[in-house]
Protein backbone atom coordinates (compact mmCIF):
# COMPACT_ATOMS: atom_id res chain seq x y z
CA UNK A 1 0.00 0.00 0.00
CA UNK A 2 3.02 2.31 0.19
CA UNK A 3 2.58 3.36 -3.43
CA UNK A 4 -0.98 4.53 -2.86
CA UNK A 5 -1.22 8.26 -2.62
CA UNK A 6 -2.66 9.80 0.51
CA UNK A 7 -5.92 11.05 -0.98
CA UNK A 8 -6.77 7.66 -2.56
CA UNK A 9 -5.98 5.97 0.72
CA UNK A 10 -8.31 8.33 2.56
CA UNK A 11 -11.03 7.96 -0.05
CA UNK A 12 -10.82 4.18 0.39
CA UNK A 13 -11.14 4.52 4.16
CA UNK A 14 -14.03 6.93 3.84
CA UNK A 15 -15.85 4.62 1.42
CA UNK A 16 -15.29 1.68 3.79
CA UNK A 17 -16.64 3.77 6.66
CA UNK A 18 -19.84 4.46 4.70
CA UNK A 19 -20.12 0.80 3.69
CA UNK A 20 -19.53 -0.56 7.21
CA UNK A 21 -22.02 1.83 8.78
CA UNK A 22 -24.72 0.67 6.37
CA UNK A 23 -23.86 -3.01 6.69
CA UNK A 24 -23.86 -3.11 10.48
CA UNK A 25 -27.10 -1.14 10.76
CA UNK A 26 -28.65 -3.44 8.16
CA UNK A 27 -27.50 -6.47 10.14
CA UNK A 28 -28.95 -5.11 13.39
CA UNK A 29 -32.29 -4.25 11.80
CA UNK A 30 -32.43 -7.66 10.15
CA UNK A 31 -32.53 -9.22 13.61
CA UNK A 32 -36.17 -8.10 13.69
CA UNK A 33 -37.05 -10.20 10.66
CA UNK A 34 -39.70 -12.60 11.95
CA UNK A 35 -39.80 -10.84 15.36
CA UNK A 36 -41.43 -7.46 14.57
CA UNK A 37 -44.28 -6.25 16.80
CA UNK A 38 -46.77 -6.60 13.93
CA UNK A 39 -46.39 -8.17 10.50
CA UNK A 40 -46.46 -4.91 8.51
CA UNK A 41 -43.74 -3.33 10.63
CA UNK A 42 -41.68 -6.50 10.57
CA UNK A 43 -41.77 -6.17 6.78
CA UNK A 44 -40.99 -2.45 6.98
CA UNK A 45 -37.86 -2.83 9.09
CA UNK A 46 -36.69 -5.75 6.93
CA UNK A 47 -37.20 -3.62 3.82
CA UNK A 48 -35.17 -0.82 5.37
CA UNK A 49 -32.51 -3.35 6.24
CA UNK A 50 -32.46 -4.48 2.60
CA UNK A 51 -32.10 -0.90 1.35
CA UNK A 52 -29.17 -0.37 3.72
CA UNK A 53 -27.56 -3.62 2.63
CA UNK A 54 -27.91 -2.60 -1.01
CA UNK A 55 -26.30 0.75 -0.27
CA UNK A 56 -23.52 -1.02 1.63
CA UNK A 57 -22.90 -3.25 -1.40
CA UNK A 58 -22.57 -0.22 -3.67
CA UNK A 59 -20.01 1.31 -1.31
CA UNK A 60 -18.10 -1.99 -0.91
CA UNK A 61 -17.98 -2.53 -4.66
CA UNK A 62 -16.54 0.94 -5.10
CA UNK A 63 -14.05 0.44 -2.26
CA UNK A 64 -12.93 -2.86 -3.80
CA UNK A 65 -12.45 -1.16 -7.17
CA UNK A 66 -10.34 1.60 -5.57
CA UNK A 67 -8.27 -0.86 -3.56
CA UNK A 68 -7.62 -3.15 -6.53
CA UNK A 69 -6.70 -0.25 -8.79
CA UNK A 70 -4.26 1.11 -6.26
CA UNK A 71 -2.56 -2.17 -5.35
CA UNK A 72 -2.76 -3.67 -8.83
CA UNK A 73 -1.86 -7.15 -7.55
CA UNK A 74 -4.42 -9.60 -8.93
CA UNK A 75 -3.39 -12.22 -6.35
CA UNK A 76 -4.54 -9.91 -3.57
CA UNK A 77 -7.67 -8.53 -5.21
CA UNK A 78 -10.53 -7.89 -2.81
CA UNK A 79 -14.26 -8.09 -3.52
CA UNK A 80 -17.37 -6.69 -1.85
CA UNK A 81 -17.69 -10.09 -0.14
CA UNK A 82 -14.14 -10.29 1.18
CA UNK A 83 -14.45 -6.75 2.53
CA UNK A 84 -17.64 -7.63 4.40
CA UNK A 85 -16.80 -11.16 5.52
CA UNK A 86 -13.07 -11.25 6.04
CA UNK A 87 -12.17 -8.04 7.85
CA UNK A 88 -11.78 -7.96 11.61
CA UNK A 89 -13.32 -5.71 14.26
CA UNK A 90 -10.40 -3.33 14.26
CA UNK A 91 -10.75 -2.85 10.50
CA UNK A 92 -14.45 -1.97 10.62
CA UNK A 93 -15.10 1.78 10.56
CA UNK A 94 -18.83 1.87 11.25
CA UNK A 95 -20.39 4.41 13.59
CA UNK A 96 -20.73 3.04 17.12
CA UNK A 97 -24.48 3.78 17.23
CA UNK A 98 -25.10 1.15 14.54
CA UNK A 99 -23.52 -1.74 16.47
CA UNK A 100 -25.41 -1.26 19.76
CA UNK A 101 -27.80 -4.13 20.54
CA UNK A 102 -31.23 -3.70 19.00
CA UNK A 103 -32.95 -3.21 22.37
CA UNK A 104 -36.73 -2.88 22.28
CA UNK A 105 -38.75 -1.64 19.31
CA UNK A 106 -38.48 1.93 20.62
CA UNK A 107 -34.69 1.88 20.63
CA UNK A 108 -34.55 0.37 17.14
CA UNK A 109 -36.95 3.04 15.85
CA UNK A 110 -35.07 5.87 17.53
CA UNK A 111 -31.70 4.68 16.21
CA UNK A 112 -33.11 4.38 12.70
CA UNK A 113 -34.56 7.87 13.03
CA UNK A 114 -31.28 9.42 14.23
CA UNK A 115 -29.32 7.62 11.51
CA UNK A 116 -31.80 8.32 8.71
CA UNK A 117 -31.92 12.06 9.40
CA UNK A 118 -28.11 12.03 9.43
CA UNK A 119 -27.86 9.97 6.24
CA UNK A 120 -30.31 12.23 4.47
CA UNK A 121 -28.15 15.28 5.20
CA UNK A 122 -24.95 13.36 4.44
CA UNK A 123 -26.13 12.07 1.06
CA UNK A 124 -27.46 15.50 0.16
CA UNK A 125 -23.89 16.78 0.52
CA UNK A 126 -22.23 13.78 -1.13
CA UNK A 127 -24.52 14.11 -4.15
CA UNK A 128 -22.71 17.29 -5.08
CA UNK A 129 -19.37 16.21 -3.62
CA UNK A 130 -15.97 15.82 -5.30
CA UNK A 131 -16.17 12.12 -6.07
CA UNK A 132 -18.38 11.07 -8.98
CA UNK A 133 -19.08 7.51 -7.84
CA UNK A 134 -19.86 8.49 -4.23
CA UNK A 135 -22.17 11.15 -5.66
CA UNK A 136 -23.95 8.52 -7.78
CA UNK A 137 -24.40 6.17 -4.82
CA UNK A 138 -25.69 9.08 -2.71
CA UNK A 139 -28.11 10.13 -5.43
CA UNK A 140 -29.48 6.59 -5.57
CA UNK A 141 -29.58 6.13 -1.78
CA UNK A 142 -31.24 9.41 -0.84
CA UNK A 143 -34.49 8.38 -2.50
CA UNK A 144 -34.63 5.34 -0.23
CA UNK A 145 -33.49 7.27 2.86
CA UNK A 146 -36.37 9.71 2.31
CA UNK A 147 -38.76 6.84 3.02
CA UNK A 148 -36.74 5.82 6.08
CA UNK A 149 -36.86 9.33 7.55
CA UNK A 150 -40.58 9.52 7.04
CA UNK A 151 -41.35 6.08 8.43
CA UNK A 152 -39.09 6.39 11.48
CA UNK A 153 -40.27 9.94 12.27
CA UNK A 154 -43.86 8.83 12.29
CA UNK A 155 -43.02 5.96 14.63
CA UNK A 156 -41.05 8.19 17.01
CA UNK A 157 -44.12 10.43 17.27
CA UNK A 158 -46.50 7.51 17.65
CA UNK A 159 -44.48 5.99 20.48
CA UNK A 160 -43.41 9.23 22.19
CA UNK A 161 -46.89 10.68 22.15
CA UNK A 162 -48.48 7.29 22.74
CA UNK A 163 -49.04 5.54 26.06
CA UNK A 164 -47.21 6.21 29.29
CA UNK A 165 -45.27 3.00 28.76
CA UNK A 166 -44.20 3.80 25.21
CA UNK A 167 -43.33 7.37 26.21
CA UNK A 168 -41.09 6.14 29.05
CA UNK A 169 -39.38 3.64 26.83
CA UNK A 170 -38.63 6.32 24.24
CA UNK A 171 -37.13 8.54 26.95
CA UNK A 172 -34.94 5.64 27.99
CA UNK A 173 -33.93 5.03 24.39
CA UNK A 174 -32.93 8.70 24.05
CA UNK A 175 -30.89 8.47 27.21
CA UNK A 176 -29.07 5.43 25.81
CA UNK A 177 -28.52 6.64 22.27
CA UNK A 178 -27.94 10.38 22.60
CA UNK A 179 -24.29 10.00 23.73
CA UNK A 180 -23.59 8.16 20.44
CA UNK A 181 -24.95 10.90 18.18
CA UNK A 182 -21.91 13.15 18.53
CA UNK A 183 -19.82 10.77 16.42
CA UNK A 184 -21.83 11.68 13.31
CA UNK A 185 -20.16 15.08 13.30
CA UNK A 186 -16.63 14.36 14.54
CA UNK A 187 -14.44 14.39 11.46
CA UNK A 188 -11.96 11.54 11.15
CA UNK A 189 -8.73 12.00 9.17
CA UNK A 190 -10.29 10.55 6.03
CA UNK A 191 -13.23 12.93 6.33
CA UNK A 192 -11.35 16.13 5.74
CA UNK A 193 -13.12 18.68 3.62
CA UNK A 194 -10.72 18.46 0.68
CA UNK A 195 -11.42 14.73 0.35
CA UNK A 196 -15.19 14.59 0.73
CA UNK A 197 -16.18 18.13 -0.16
CA UNK A 198 -17.76 19.21 3.12
CA UNK A 199 -17.12 19.33 6.85
CA UNK A 200 -19.14 16.71 8.81
CA UNK A 201 -19.56 19.27 11.58
CA UNK A 202 -21.66 21.39 9.20
CA UNK A 203 -24.39 18.73 9.37
CA UNK A 204 -24.82 19.14 13.12
CA UNK A 205 -27.16 22.15 13.19
CA UNK A 206 -29.49 20.90 10.43
CA UNK A 207 -29.52 17.48 12.13
CA UNK A 208 -30.47 18.98 15.50
CA UNK A 209 -33.19 21.03 13.79
CA UNK A 210 -34.63 18.02 12.02
CA UNK A 211 -34.49 15.81 15.08
CA UNK A 212 -35.88 18.42 17.48
CA UNK A 213 -38.93 19.10 15.29
CA UNK A 214 -39.94 15.45 15.48
CA UNK A 215 -38.98 14.92 19.14
CA UNK A 216 -40.99 18.01 20.09
CA UNK A 217 -44.04 16.67 18.34
CA UNK A 218 -43.42 13.35 20.07
CA UNK A 219 -43.39 15.20 23.45
CA UNK A 220 -39.85 13.92 23.96
CA UNK A 221 -37.74 17.00 23.33
CA UNK A 222 -35.71 18.51 26.09
CA UNK A 223 -33.80 21.75 25.58
CA UNK A 224 -30.86 19.96 27.22
CA UNK A 225 -30.36 18.07 23.92
CA UNK A 226 -29.82 21.35 22.08
CA UNK A 227 -26.70 23.40 21.97
CA UNK A 228 -26.91 24.40 25.64
CA UNK A 229 -26.51 21.71 28.26
CA UNK A 230 -26.42 18.99 25.64
CA UNK A 231 -22.88 19.93 24.79
CA UNK A 232 -21.86 18.68 28.20
CA UNK A 233 -23.09 15.17 27.51
CA UNK A 234 -20.08 12.93 26.98
CA UNK A 235 -20.08 11.79 23.36
CA UNK A 236 -18.64 8.38 22.53
CA UNK A 237 -16.40 8.05 19.52
CA UNK A 238 -13.87 5.66 18.04
CA UNK A 239 -15.96 3.66 15.59
CA UNK A 240 -14.68 5.63 12.63
CA UNK A 241 -11.12 4.64 13.63
CA UNK A 242 -11.95 1.01 14.29
CA UNK A 243 -12.17 1.24 18.07
CA UNK A 244 -15.46 -0.37 18.95
CA UNK A 245 -17.77 -1.34 21.77
CA UNK A 246 -17.81 -4.98 22.84
CA UNK A 247 -20.93 -5.52 20.71
CA UNK A 248 -19.32 -5.43 17.28
CA UNK A 249 -17.32 -8.62 17.80
CA UNK A 250 -20.50 -10.60 18.38
CA UNK A 251 -22.16 -9.27 15.22
CA UNK A 252 -19.11 -10.09 13.11
CA UNK A 253 -18.77 -13.53 14.68
CA UNK A 254 -22.32 -14.34 13.62
CA UNK A 255 -22.25 -12.60 10.26
CA UNK A 256 -18.88 -13.98 9.18
CA UNK A 257 -19.14 -17.47 10.65
CA UNK A 258 -20.01 -19.27 7.40
CA UNK A 259 -17.18 -17.69 5.39
CA UNK A 260 -14.73 -18.25 8.24
CA UNK A 261 -15.71 -21.89 8.65
CA UNK A 262 -15.97 -22.74 4.96
CA UNK A 263 -13.67 -20.26 3.21
CA UNK A 264 -14.90 -19.33 -0.24
CA UNK A 265 -18.22 -21.15 0.19
CA UNK A 266 -20.80 -20.13 -2.40
CA UNK A 267 -24.51 -20.84 -2.67
CA UNK B 1 0.80 -5.01 -24.50
CA UNK B 2 4.50 -5.47 -25.22
CA UNK B 3 4.21 -9.16 -24.43
CA UNK B 4 1.29 -9.52 -26.78
CA UNK B 5 3.15 -7.95 -29.67
CA UNK B 6 5.74 -10.72 -29.69
CA UNK B 7 3.66 -13.33 -31.47
CA UNK B 8 1.79 -12.81 -34.76
CA UNK B 9 -1.38 -13.89 -33.03
CA UNK B 10 -0.69 -11.39 -30.28
CA UNK B 11 -0.13 -8.65 -32.81
CA UNK B 12 -3.53 -9.30 -34.30
CA UNK B 13 -5.11 -9.27 -30.86
CA UNK B 14 -3.42 -6.02 -29.96
CA UNK B 15 -4.49 -4.55 -33.30
CA UNK B 16 -8.08 -5.57 -32.66
CA UNK B 17 -8.00 -4.16 -29.17
CA UNK B 18 -6.71 -0.91 -30.57
CA UNK B 19 -9.45 -0.86 -33.16
CA UNK B 20 -12.06 -1.38 -30.48
CA UNK B 21 -10.51 1.36 -28.48
CA UNK B 22 -10.84 3.83 -31.37
CA UNK B 23 -14.35 2.63 -32.00
CA UNK B 24 -15.18 3.38 -28.38
CA UNK B 25 -13.49 6.76 -28.48
CA UNK B 26 -15.39 7.89 -31.54
CA UNK B 27 -18.81 6.63 -30.56
CA UNK B 28 -19.90 8.04 -27.26
CA UNK B 29 -23.48 7.80 -28.26
CA UNK B 30 -23.57 4.72 -30.45
CA UNK B 31 -27.22 4.91 -31.25
CA UNK B 32 -26.77 8.16 -33.09
CA UNK B 33 -23.90 7.44 -35.41
CA UNK B 34 -24.82 8.72 -38.83
CA UNK B 35 -25.03 6.00 -41.40
CA UNK B 36 -24.70 3.22 -38.87
CA UNK B 37 -28.13 1.84 -39.47
CA UNK B 38 -27.04 -1.79 -39.27
CA UNK B 39 -25.94 -1.26 -35.71
CA UNK B 40 -29.17 0.58 -34.94
CA UNK B 41 -31.17 -2.33 -36.27
CA UNK B 42 -29.14 -4.69 -34.12
CA UNK B 43 -29.87 -2.58 -31.03
CA UNK B 44 -33.57 -2.64 -31.87
CA UNK B 45 -33.35 -6.42 -32.24
CA UNK B 46 -31.71 -6.79 -28.83
CA UNK B 47 -34.26 -4.47 -27.23
CA UNK B 48 -36.96 -6.71 -28.69
CA UNK B 49 -35.26 -9.73 -27.07
CA UNK B 50 -35.30 -7.94 -23.72
CA UNK B 51 -39.08 -7.82 -23.86
CA UNK B 52 -38.80 -11.52 -23.02
CA UNK B 53 -36.60 -11.02 -19.96
CA UNK B 54 -38.85 -10.66 -16.96
CA UNK B 55 -38.61 -9.38 -13.42
CA UNK B 56 -38.56 -12.58 -11.33
CA UNK B 57 -40.59 -10.89 -8.56
CA UNK B 58 -43.24 -9.49 -10.92
CA UNK B 59 -43.16 -11.90 -13.86
CA UNK B 60 -45.55 -9.84 -16.02
CA UNK B 61 -43.06 -6.98 -16.32
CA UNK B 62 -40.18 -7.18 -18.77
CA UNK B 63 -36.98 -5.28 -18.11
CA UNK B 64 -38.05 -2.91 -20.90
CA UNK B 65 -41.38 -2.26 -19.15
CA UNK B 66 -39.48 -1.60 -15.92
CA UNK B 67 -37.24 0.92 -17.64
CA UNK B 68 -33.99 -0.46 -16.24
CA UNK B 69 -32.18 -0.84 -19.59
CA UNK B 70 -30.31 2.43 -19.93
CA UNK B 71 -28.11 1.82 -22.93
CA UNK B 72 -26.94 -0.77 -25.41
CA UNK B 73 -23.44 -0.21 -26.79
CA UNK B 74 -22.49 -2.40 -29.75
CA UNK B 75 -19.29 -2.75 -31.74
CA UNK B 76 -18.70 -5.12 -34.63
CA UNK B 77 -16.15 -7.81 -33.82
CA UNK B 78 -13.31 -7.05 -36.24
CA UNK B 79 -12.87 -9.73 -38.85
CA UNK B 80 -16.00 -11.57 -37.79
CA UNK B 81 -19.70 -11.14 -38.32
CA UNK B 82 -20.74 -10.89 -34.66
CA UNK B 83 -21.13 -8.06 -32.21
CA UNK B 84 -19.59 -7.27 -28.91
CA UNK B 85 -20.37 -4.56 -26.41
CA UNK B 86 -22.18 -3.70 -23.24
CA UNK B 87 -25.71 -3.55 -21.97
CA UNK B 88 -26.05 -0.93 -19.26
CA UNK B 89 -28.77 -1.45 -16.68
CA UNK B 90 -29.69 0.50 -13.55
CA UNK B 91 -31.05 -0.95 -10.29
CA UNK B 92 -34.57 -0.10 -9.18
CA UNK B 93 -33.69 -0.11 -5.47
CA UNK B 94 -30.14 -0.45 -4.10
CA UNK B 95 -30.95 -3.68 -2.32
CA UNK B 96 -33.28 -5.26 -4.87
CA UNK B 97 -32.31 -8.96 -4.95
CA UNK B 98 -33.96 -9.35 -8.36
CA UNK B 99 -31.20 -7.29 -10.00
CA UNK B 100 -28.63 -10.09 -9.92
CA UNK B 101 -31.18 -12.52 -11.33
CA UNK B 102 -32.18 -10.11 -14.10
CA UNK B 103 -28.57 -9.43 -14.99
CA UNK B 104 -27.99 -13.17 -15.31
CA UNK B 105 -31.18 -13.62 -17.38
CA UNK B 106 -30.07 -10.86 -19.75
CA UNK B 107 -26.77 -12.62 -20.31
CA UNK B 108 -28.48 -15.97 -20.89
CA UNK B 109 -30.95 -14.42 -23.34
CA UNK B 110 -28.09 -12.83 -25.28
CA UNK B 111 -26.09 -16.07 -25.41
CA UNK B 112 -29.19 -17.96 -26.50
CA UNK B 113 -29.40 -15.66 -29.52
CA UNK B 114 -25.73 -15.81 -30.40
CA UNK B 115 -24.48 -12.68 -28.69
CA UNK B 116 -21.60 -14.21 -26.81
CA UNK B 117 -19.45 -11.14 -26.23
CA UNK B 118 -21.89 -8.68 -24.72
CA UNK B 119 -21.32 -7.75 -21.10
CA UNK B 120 -23.89 -6.46 -18.65
CA UNK B 121 -22.86 -3.55 -16.44
CA UNK B 122 -24.74 -1.46 -13.96
CA UNK B 123 -24.87 2.31 -13.53
CA UNK B 124 -26.38 4.21 -10.58
CA UNK B 125 -26.76 7.74 -11.90
CA UNK B 126 -29.23 9.04 -12.94
CA UNK B 127 -31.18 7.10 -10.34
CA UNK B 128 -34.03 4.92 -11.58
CA UNK B 129 -37.50 6.34 -11.27
CA UNK B 130 -40.94 4.85 -11.88
CA UNK B 131 -41.35 7.58 -14.53
CA UNK B 132 -39.28 5.29 -16.76
CA UNK B 133 -41.85 2.51 -16.55
CA UNK B 134 -43.67 2.03 -19.86
CA UNK B 135 -47.40 2.65 -20.22
CA UNK B 136 -47.77 -0.93 -21.41
CA UNK B 137 -46.01 -2.03 -18.23
CA UNK B 138 -48.42 -0.06 -16.07
CA UNK B 139 -51.38 -1.71 -17.77
CA UNK B 140 -49.84 -5.17 -17.31
CA UNK B 141 -49.30 -4.45 -13.62
CA UNK B 142 -52.92 -3.50 -13.12
CA UNK B 143 -54.16 -6.59 -14.92
CA UNK B 144 -51.88 -8.64 -12.66
CA UNK B 145 -53.50 -7.15 -9.53
CA UNK B 146 -50.82 -4.60 -8.61
CA UNK B 147 -51.77 -0.92 -8.66
CA UNK B 148 -49.35 0.87 -11.04
CA UNK B 149 -47.29 3.85 -9.85
CA UNK B 150 -49.10 7.14 -9.70
CA UNK B 151 -47.98 9.59 -12.38
CA UNK B 152 -47.51 12.27 -9.73
CA UNK B 153 -45.01 11.56 -6.96
CA UNK B 154 -47.10 12.25 -3.90
CA UNK B 155 -45.79 9.43 -1.75
CA UNK B 156 -42.28 10.80 -1.93
CA UNK B 157 -43.38 13.91 -0.12
CA UNK B 158 -41.54 14.13 3.20
CA UNK B 159 -44.42 15.66 5.17
CA UNK B 160 -45.20 13.42 8.13
CA UNK B 161 -48.55 11.71 8.39
CA UNK B 162 -49.45 13.25 5.03
CA UNK B 163 -52.71 11.81 3.81
CA UNK B 164 -51.91 8.83 1.65
CA UNK B 165 -52.60 9.35 -2.02
CA UNK B 166 -55.75 7.97 -3.57
CA UNK B 167 -54.67 4.75 -5.23
CA UNK B 168 -57.12 2.99 -7.47
CA UNK B 169 -57.99 -0.55 -6.44
CA UNK B 170 -56.85 -2.86 -9.26
CA UNK B 171 -59.77 -5.22 -8.52
CA UNK B 172 -62.83 -2.92 -8.41
CA UNK B 173 -61.39 0.44 -9.59
CA UNK B 174 -62.53 2.27 -6.45
CA UNK B 175 -60.38 5.12 -5.18
CA UNK B 176 -61.67 4.49 -1.65
CA UNK B 177 -58.48 2.78 -0.50
CA UNK B 178 -56.16 2.99 2.51
CA UNK B 179 -52.43 2.73 2.94
CA UNK B 180 -51.61 -0.11 5.34
CA UNK B 181 -47.84 0.05 5.12
CA UNK B 182 -45.37 2.02 3.05
CA UNK B 183 -43.28 -1.15 2.81
CA UNK B 184 -44.71 -4.21 1.10
CA UNK B 185 -43.72 -7.63 -0.13
CA UNK B 186 -40.79 -6.22 -2.12
CA UNK B 187 -38.77 -2.99 -1.88
CA UNK B 188 -40.74 -1.40 -4.72
CA UNK B 189 -44.22 -1.94 -3.32
CA UNK B 190 -46.49 -0.52 -0.61
CA UNK B 191 -49.43 -2.33 0.95
CA UNK B 192 -52.97 -0.99 0.48
CA UNK B 193 -56.49 -2.17 1.17
CA UNK B 194 -59.63 -1.33 -0.75
CA UNK B 195 -62.44 -0.04 1.46
CA UNK B 196 -65.10 -0.98 -1.11
CA UNK B 197 -64.28 -4.57 -2.04
CA UNK B 198 -62.01 -5.11 1.02
CA UNK B 199 -59.31 -6.57 -1.19
CA UNK B 200 -55.77 -6.00 0.11
CA UNK B 201 -53.39 -5.19 -2.75
CA UNK B 202 -49.86 -4.15 -3.59
CA UNK B 203 -49.12 -0.69 -4.94
CA UNK B 204 -45.99 -0.24 -7.03
CA UNK B 205 -45.01 2.97 -5.25
CA UNK B 206 -43.65 5.88 -7.19
CA UNK B 207 -39.98 6.41 -6.65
Amino acid sequence: MNTVNISTYQLINYTLHLADTNLILAQRNAEWCGHGPILEQDIAISNISLDLLGQARNFYQYAAELINQSTNQPANFVTEDSLAYLRTEREFKNLLITELPRGDWGLTILRQFFCSVYQYLLYEQLQSGNDIQLAAIAEKSIKEVTYHVKWSSEWVIRLGDGTEESHDRMLKAIENLWPYTGEFFMAEKYEMEDIIGFDPDSLKIPWLEGVSTVLEEATLWSPAFGSGQGEKVFMHSGGKQGIHTEHLGFILAEMQSVQRTYPGAKW
Amino acid sequence: MVGLLKSPEGTLKAYNNLNNFFEMMTSNNDNEIVGDSIKEMEVVKIRKLFEEVFDPEIPVLSIIDLGIVRNIHLYPVPGESGWEGTVVITPTYSGCPAMDAMSMDIRLKLIEHGYKNIKVTSVLSPAWTTDWMSEAGKEKLKAYGIAPPHPKQIVCETKLFAESEAIQCPACNSYHTNLISRFGSTACKALYQCQECKEPFDYFKCH
